[in-house]
């Protein structure tokens, strides 16, 4: 900060960049909690910001297989394996695995939406052997019986595996490794707080103009020169590149502005 | 009356329910000849003194009188026509399982929880800016959207201009909490669980919702907003039905004629109007318009019939979701039960068993799943202590709302009417040890008690769920909320329109306005 605007960054190392624009990728609770000094936002600004919703309710499982697992409700040779598997059953399910997550537990029958994309490109795992992706909710951030422990995080594991066995009778046995990634890893490695995917819940208070902040819907922070571009902004999380596109613009507005004048 | 002698009447109205009574009694002071057709013994519907016990009275649906606008109770003359408080300004009073019962006046909370005290005081006070803001779309009919009509531009603008008369502030906050559900906003701004719980059951009662549903805050503040903000909880003398025998006073006073134990069998359509209508009877009565406070399904599919319908509306109706998840349990008690922990005040008023949101939450869950609650959330009165003549003397009544309790239980109410029963007494005895020794007698009823009645399908509380997609420009359903179905010469006035259920009597008011600007 200099003069009341953003003039660059420090890195961790202590190395100093300056920028006539610092644009941050990174969720808005990170954004403003922590790499800008509070002195610099306003007060109501940032208890919005401490109240932003983000809270995870996601877990993955990494999986390399010794080949290609069977499933028997699948007919052999359907293109079916070949794309996005859901383990959803019924509309009762998802919600009672909702339940769990709202008690603080990691769903008991959780739904799983699973791939393996070594199928189409092979490249992804050792010749003959496979890649599954498995995207599973709901697990909490939070644990209503404490911490997350590395037993927990294999039970949950477990309750994943143990699911996906049912539909497929030789997965558990062609399992040579599974990472196992719970809300918590997912901050720790990804960076996104507390695991959430999409940099903040989507909700109606936090979508459109409420993104992610009433008043700051417009990609400018409240403190000129910083801007934000992540899925924190409108129109939200998931692959999308939007907001970043949205971003740039108003950007390049303000640049082209400050130019003319 | 026509040449031949035979009566007919400019308005018809089905159902002498609360709204109808409304309804009819402005329609009769707008000039019109208007005949109310209660299906029941007595007027009143939902909003009903009944003895439930050899000589024990008691508002067998709606037991709390707290929407009803002043203005509407001044313009009908209620107090000329009997209408007397027996009690008003009733104390809500949330218990605790560990006796640390909570008040919600002021000075109760600011004592036992200073900082949740100063945030209910700014809540109340944003409440109540919002809740007057928004106070005006309740009393009239909901534009029409795509018509081009300037009456609904109009209107659409002045609600804008409402909002955004509210300055920046508010009116980005209205923005950000109206599509919230009521568990986060109440996290954002309390901290005790039992204040949480409390306000929470304002949110959700009546409603197929739980503290997380979305929609909960836009219940909460429709609710506020009905109440005028100020939440003056009242008891007319004589229950409910006092209430609805003063509307019937005032309809008559005006000039409407009422018949009870006249069912409506069929609306007549003649000439794609509503031109009358059939009694179970097989008796014919014409009108030149039908008001029916029926509930939406009955009306357009029972007694109208599909075949006056497009397929696209009929299915609208048909997926109304009516399913109610309030049963009510009213105690017959020989003398009162003691309390331990309250005092006489707190007794009088309203009783909050929601000792959280989380309990509420849970509670939710089995109505999801065809259950009803292991631990329900109750609303409680002891209406015979400011009014003794609803027992006889020296003895009480309880009455209380009892959720969740869905309309259709898996494993059928034939089976569990005993021990949803005695859940309910035995969830109340907690605060109470000797209830049980009080107990003289117990009526549950259930939604589809309540349905058969009531007449109300589903038995739900505001005949059709209030929720987003059920509300408003859109209540009950597309193409007939302004008051008036698809029909000529058919309108609708009860609880299923906007602005919903509760004895409000605003939807009877607000058809009638119809009837009589565009049925002139
Ligand atoms: C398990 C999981 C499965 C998902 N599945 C899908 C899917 O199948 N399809 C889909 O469309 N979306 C999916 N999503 C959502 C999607 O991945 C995210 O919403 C999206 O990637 C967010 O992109 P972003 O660029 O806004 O933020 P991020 O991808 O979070 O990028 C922020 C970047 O900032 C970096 N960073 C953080 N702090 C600092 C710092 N102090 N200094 C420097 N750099 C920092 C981080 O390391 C990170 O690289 C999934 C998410 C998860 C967690
Ligand atoms: C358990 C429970 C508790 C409640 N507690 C409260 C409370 O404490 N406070 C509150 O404000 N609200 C409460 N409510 C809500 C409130 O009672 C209703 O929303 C309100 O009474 C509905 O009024 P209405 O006039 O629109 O309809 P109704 O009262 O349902 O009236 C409709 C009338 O039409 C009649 N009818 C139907 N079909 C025919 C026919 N074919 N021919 C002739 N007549 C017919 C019915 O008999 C009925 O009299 C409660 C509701 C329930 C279910």
């Amino acid at each position: 900060m200099r003069g009341g605007r953003a003039a660059g960054v420090r890195l961790a190392g202590g190395e100093e960049i300056k920028a006539r624009v610092v644009v941050s990728n990174l969720d808005v609770r990170r954004t403003f909690l922590e790499t800008v000094a509070p002195k610099h936002l306003p007060p109501e600004f940032l208890a919005q910001v401490r109240r932003f919703k983000i809270r995870g309710s996601s877990g993955k499982l990494n999986i390399a297989l010794d080949g290609l697992p069977h499933f028997p409700a699948i007919p052999h040779g359907s293109p079916c394996t070949r794309g996005d598997m859901h383990v959803t059953d019924t509309i009762d399910m998802l919600e009672r695995a909702y339940d769990d997550w709202k008690e603080g537990r990691w769903s008991r029958a959780p739904y799983i939406d699973m791939l393996i994309p070594s199928q189409i490109d092979p490249t992804m795992a050792p010749n003959g052997k496979h890649y599954m992706s498995v995207f599973v909710q709901y697990c909490p951030y939070k644990l209503a019986d404490g911490e997350w422990t590395p037993q927990k995080r294999q039970a949950f594991g477990d309750t994943v595996i143990d699911t996906i066995a049912r539909h497929s009778p030789d997965f558990k046995d062609l399992i040579l490794h599974a990472e196992i990634r719970t809300p918590h890893e997912i901050e720790a490695e990804v960076g996104l707080t507390e695991g959430n995917i999409f940099q903040g819940e989507l909700t109606f208070d936090q979508l459109l103009f409420n993104r992610p902040i009433p008043g700051y819907a417009q990609y400018r922070a409240p403190v000129r020169g910083m801007y934000m571009c992540g899925a924190s902004t409108h129109p939200g999380g998931g692959v999308m590149g939007a907001p970043g596109a949205n971003a740039a613009s108003a950007i390049l507005r303000d640049l082209r502005l400050a130019q003319s004048t | 009356m026509t040449a031949a002698g035979t009566p007919r009447y400019d308005c018809i109205v089905v159902g002498g329910g609360h709204n109808g009574l409304v309804c009819a009694a402005y329609l009769a002071r707008g000039g019109r000849s208007v005949l109310v057709l209660e299906a029941a013994g007595q007027v009143g519907g939902a909003a009903v003194t009944r003895e439930f016990a050899p000589g024990f009275q008691v508002s067998a649906c709606a037991h709390l009188l707290h929407l009803m606008p002043g203005a509407l109770m001044r313009e009908l003359g209620l107090s000329a026509q009997g209408l007397k408080l027996a009690a008003q300004h009733l104390p809500t009073t949330a218990l605790s399982g560990d006796g640390a019962h909570l008040s919600l006046a002021p000075a109760g909370l600011a004592q036992r929880l200073p900082a949740d005290a100063v945030a209910y005081g700014e809540w109340q006070a944003l409440g109540q800016r919002l809740a007057a803001a928004l106070h005006p779309v309740l009393t009239d009919a909901p534009p029409r959207l795509g018509t081009g009509s300037w009456r609904a531009r109009a209107s659409l603008l002045r609600l804008g201009w409402r909002i955004r008369r509210l300055g920046r502030c508010d009116m980005r906050e209205l923005l950000r909490i109206g599509g919230m559900n009521v568990q986060d906003l109440l996290d954002e701004r309390f901290e005790s669980p039992l204040l949480k719980g409390a306000l929470a059951v304002d949110a959700v009662l009546g409603t197929n919702l739980g503290p997380r549903s979305p929609g909960t805050v836009l219940t909460l503040l429709y609710r506020m907003a009905a109440a005028g903000g100020a939440e003056a909880l009242a008891q007319p003398a004589g229950g409910l039905g006092a209430l609805s025998t003063a509307l019937a006073g005032a309809a008559t006073a005006a000039g409407a004629q009422i018949r009870t134990q006249a069912p409506v069998a069929r609306i007549l359509v003649s000439a794609d109007r509503a031109s009358g209508v059939v009694l179970a009877s097989g008796e014919e009565i014409a009108a030149d318009v039908v008001v029916s406070s029926a509930d939406p399904k009955t009306t357009f599919l029972g007694l109208l019939g599909s075949e006056h319908l497009d397929a696209g509306f009929t299915r609208r109706v048909a997926q109304l979701r009516t399913g109610g998840l309030a049963a009510k349990l009213h105690l017959a008690l020989e003398r009162l039960p003691q309390f331990p922990d309250l005092d006489r005040q707190a007794l009088r008023g309203r009783l909050l068993i929601a000792p959280s949101p989380q309990y509420i939450e849970r509670a939710f869950n089995h109505a999801k799943y065809g259950e009803f609650s292991a631990a329900p959330m109750l609303e409680i009165t002891v209406p015979t202590l400011a009014d003794p003549t609803l027992a006889p003397p020296g003895k009480h009544v309880l009455s209380a709302i009892v959720q969740y309790a869905p309309y259709s239980l898996r494993s059928g109410w034939q089976a569990q009417r005993q021990s949803f029963t005695d859940l309910a007494i035995d969830t109340i005895g907690a605060f109470a040890p000797d209830l049980r020794d009080c107990l003289h007698s117990a009526q549950l009823l259930t939604p589809p008690d309540i349905e058969r009645e009531f007449r109300i399908a589903g038995g739900h509380w505001h005949h059709a769920e209030l929720a987003l997609d059920q509300f408003f420009l859109v209540r009950p359903v597309p193409g007939a909320a302004q008051y008036q179905g698809p029909v000529a010469g058919l309108y609708l006035c009860g609880a299923g329109c906007h602005p919903g259920g509760g004895v409000m009597g605003v939807a009877g008011r607000n058809a009638a306005r119809q009837v009589l600007r565009e049925a002139a």
